[in-house]
Order: C-alpha cells, then structure tokens, then sequence
C-alpha cells in the first residue's frame, strides 16, 4: 500500500515551553506568545520573516489570528482559529502538515498562552470569566440548573458509567495518578513534584465522586509553541526534524448529557485514522502523550487508542506501564495531573513528545524513542485529536 | 453591625424558543418530549429540529416520567451559591422509558452516595421563582 500523503511531509522543527513550579509565569498572554514564538523559532533556526502561516485557538480577543499576527507584524497565507479546546492543538498540526503537503504554507506556528492562576490571584476571573457566556445555550437551559460541577462533574459521570460497565475501581484510576507523579518528580517545573501513592489519591478529598483532587489536574499558567515545515526544509534546520506520521480528529458531542456512549471517546475514532496515516499500530510506539485532565481521561484514551481492550483499562494500568522504566512509558513531563495545565493542555502533550524524539528528555528521556503519540482531548471528552510523530529513522 | 446578605437565589434557567413548550408543561408539572412526526421518536435536548434527519415537524407529547440512571456523581461542592445548602447532592443521567438521556439532580432523600447506576427513577418537578418546574429525579428502587 502507497504511504498517505500526509505521511511525513511535514515535520515539527522546533518547540518551546514555559510552566512554573509556583504555577504562575510573568507577562500579559500576548507577551507570552511572542516569547513561546520566539524561542521555538529560534529553536528551529528560523525567524519571524519565515512564517506564512499561523494557527492559534486562543479566543483574547474577537479574531484570534489576525490579532495575533497584527501584534507580531506578518502577513500570513495560511490561517487557522480551531477551537476545540484541549485539543485544538493536534488540529492545528493535523491542519498545519496538510496546508504544508499542498504548498499552501510552508512554516507554521502554533502557540498558546493562559494565565489562569495569575488571573485568579488578580481577582480578574480565572475560570468564572472563561465560563461566562451570553444568550440561552443548550447548557444553561439543560444542564447547568442540575448542579454538575464542570468540568470534574462530566468525567465523573464516565468513570461512574465505566465503573459500572467494566468493574474498574477508584484504586486502578489513582494508579494514573501516582505513576505520573513519577515522572514529575523528575521534572524540576512540573508544580507538584512529590511522590504519591494510591492512598493519597483515595485520601484526597472527593471533587465530583467517583474523582477525588489528586484525580484532576492543576490549574496554572502555561505556555507553548511549535514550530512546523515541510519535511524537505526541516533536513537543513537547526534540530533533528520530528516527522508528522499521521493524525487524526474526532469528535462526539458538546454537552456531557449528549455524549453517545460515557465508556468510548472520539479517541476511537482519531486514533484509527492517526495510526492508518502513519502506517503503525499502537505496539510501535515508544512513548504518549495522553490528554490527563483526569484520570479517567487517560484510562478511556489508553483503550480507545487501542493500547488495551476496551474495558481493561484499569486491569492494564494497575500493572504500572505508565511509568519510567514501564512498558508504555505515558506523560513524561508530569502531565497536567503534576506538570502543568493552564486550561487547554494539549500544547504540552506536542512539546514533550517532540523533546522525547529528539533525546532531549534529559533525566527523563525514555531510551531509543523513535514513535510518540500525542493525543488531545477538548471539552468533557468531546474533541479528541491524536498526532503520530517519528524521528526520521521512521520515515 | 454585619449587613445581612440575602440568600442566594438557585439559578433560574434560561427559556430558549425551542425549550419553551416544555417549560410551558412544566407550570403543570407535565413531562413533555419532542417528537419528530417524520421518524416517529422523541428526542432530547429540544433545538427546533430533529437531530436524526433534520425535520421540523416537531410536535410535543406527554412522555413516561420513569427511567433509569445511566451514570451517578455525587457533588460535594455546588455549581452555583443557590445550592450551598443542598450540598452534597447527586447529579444523574436518567435513560427514560421513551428512549432519550436527559441530566436531572436527584431529589430524594437520604444518602446520595448510596445512588447507583441501575435505580429506577420518577420524574419529579421543583418549583422556580417564575411558576416554571424544574424536572429532578427520585429514587423509586434499586
Ligand atoms: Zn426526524
């Protein structure tokens, strides 16, 4: 079988990432962003004047790419606001290597920034102004009166459902949180680097049952770019080029109430269509990247990836693949259950598998990489994203 | 002297076009569905339309005010100051009879931990502000 197009025809040349153990970062989000911009495109050995094309999901103000390209005083070709929350990220790669495959762009950057801690400290919103919203939605009319706690509530309602379906347990899910919490402790920015154990996470006080707090991720400041080019123009950049393998999207509902089936995510979908692009099976990769705004998130993308049978999830985590040194070495930064996670994640999940491929992990690099999944998740479980990166010994 | 601050109302949802003929039923404590004419079902949330093929022969009827629950969480914490004294309290996905997922907070006294996916449930109303009712679930058995 010929490969697919997007195959490896375009690649992430360079990255940047900025997160705080005190959780919080300096700068208003447009500095951030231009920070993120410049150090990922020095890292690839390019400048501002390269770019033709931007992508950002970031909604500051009313056109989020054309605000931001304003600020960094470029003229793009190629323009791209996905939002999707979480995932936006992996869309735009996706979006990036297939504008890249047909010569519509030929270097472009993807950036976030959020200070939410900072916001809250200021007593200028945090997350009550992110979830303000004008008119009747469907969710003020439908859901909001109920009193479900967002987002904690939506997940806690997959983790009852899966719990009832597959007999997992509240110890299998804390397993997630404690072998993350490995790899923190090996990353000097990550927030929480303490080791924990399973009794910890059941101590911790109950959020939305069945998800306690060590269930759930931070809420910090954060910020990331990357930087991507065809794979001809990455050979002669500045670091070894990570290829885009494949990549996929896939999204089921908006509303948690509208979600088809609470036990299988989007991730069914995206990471089908992610791995038949880049031509390999879970078995091939080295090390994920998985969206851990909970717990459970991580436990339904494990099996909608396909890395376990659906159902088993609890079984295979309790067994300790996640950690350094396991089987499927998962969220080396720390995550955003320990590193970072300043509302939208998934910028982190595309810096870190990159770093991986690239050796660069340091006291964390997991040995011989060469396959990273980076796989996003935006909503409650609603957008699911999954990028296949490669060195170029893949291609 | 501490000026006494008046209690938090409980939030009063908002009434969409599509919405209104079920908040207009429930100042009766009627549950109602809309049901697509063309595919002969109902479905949930109400948007004017039929999600299945996009009709707008929509037409509401008396519906089954039994179910059962789906999925269960417990909220320690309230999403809104109006329901800091009810706190904990559960919040279900209820399957009902007719065949549409809706959310509703459970009304029925006692533990909301002992909730469990599987209860058989009863449609019950609490009373707004404005003479509309709120649909919630009561625990009928398990
Ligand atoms: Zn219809």
């Amino acid at each position: 079988m010929p490969d697919h197009p997007l195959r490896g025809a375009a690649a992430i040349v360079g990255v940047a990432d900025q997160a705080d153990a005190s959780g919080q970062i300096p700068g208003t989000v447009p500095q951030i962003e231009a920070r993120m911009i410049r150090e990922a495109l020095a890292d690839a050995g390019l400048t501002l004047a390269d770019v033709d094309g931007v992508a950002i999901n970031n909604p500051v103000g009313w056109a989020a790419s054309l605000e931001l390209a304003e600020r960094l005083g470029i003229t793009p070709r190629w323009t791209d606001t996905t939002q999707t929350g979480g995932s936006s990220f992996e869309i735009h790669v996706q979006h990036a290597a297939a504008a890249i495959a047909l010569g519509l762009a030929e270097v472009v950057v993807v950036v976030y920034a959020a200070t939410p801690r900072s916001d809250f400290k200021r007593g200028t919103g945090g997350w009550g102004s992110r979830a303000n919203t004008a008119g009747v939605t469907p969710n003020m009319e439908w859901e909001f009166p109920h009193g479900l706690r967002l987002p904690m509530g939506a997940y806690a309602l997959a983790a009852s459902r899966h719990m009832h379906e597959f007999g997992t347990t509240s110890e299998q899910l804390a397993e997630i949180a404690v072998q993350t919490r490995e790899w923190a402790t090996m990353n000097p920015r990550a927030r929480l680097q303490d080791p924990i154990t399973v009794d910890d996470v059941l101590a911790s006080p109950m959020e939305a049952s069945p998800l306690h707090k060590l269930d759930c991720c931070l809420v910090t400041d954060g910020a990331g770019a990357v930087v991507l080019t065809s794979m001809e123009r990455a050979r002669d950049l500045a670091r070894p080029p990570v290829a885009v393998l494949g990549a996929g999207v896939g999204h089921t509902h908006s509303m948690i109430s509208q979600m088809p089936d609470l036990t299988t995510t989007g991730g069914a979908i995206s990471g089908r269509d992610a791995f038949a692009i880049a031509g390999l099976g879970p078995t091939d990769v080295d090390v994920v990247e998985l969206y851990d705004s909970f717990t459970i998130t991580v436990l339904l993308a494990l099996e909608d990836l396909g890395f376990c049978p659906k159902g088993e999830g609890g079984p295979f985590v309790a067994d300790g693949p996640l950690r350094p040194g396991g089987a499927l070495p998962a969220n080396t930064n720390g995550g955003g259950l320990a590193y970072t996670h300043p509302g939208q994640y998934g910028m982190f999940l595309l810096v870190e598998a990159v770093r991986q491929l690239r050796g660069e992990g340091g006291p964390r690099q997991v040995p011989g990489a060469e396959v990273a999944v980076a796989h996003g998740s935006g909503g409650v479980l609603s957008a699911m994203a999954t990028v296949v990166l490669g060195t170029e010994a893949t291609l | 002297m501490a000026a006494e601050r008046p209690r938090p109302e409980r939030f009063s949802p908002p009434q969409s076009d599509a919405g209104a003929p079920f908040w207009e039923a429930s100042r009766d404590r009627r549950l109602t569905l809309p049901w697509c004419t063309d595919c002969d079902a109902p479905h949930w949330y109400p948007r004017g339309f039929c999600p299945t093929c996009l009709s707008d022969a929509i037409e509401w009827r008396d519906a089954e005010p039994e179910g059962t629950v789906h999925a269960v969480s417990v909220q320690p914490k309230p999403n809104h100051p109006g329901l800091a004294d009810r706190a904990p309290y559960a919040v279900v996905l209820v399957d009902l009879v007719d065949g549409v997922r809706m959310m509703l907070q459970c009304s029925s006294a006692g533990d909301p931990g002992a909730i469990a996916v599987g209860d058989a449930v009863r449609v019950g109303w609490e009373a707004l502000p404005d003479g509309r009712h709120l649909p919630t679930a009561e625990v009928t058995g398990r």
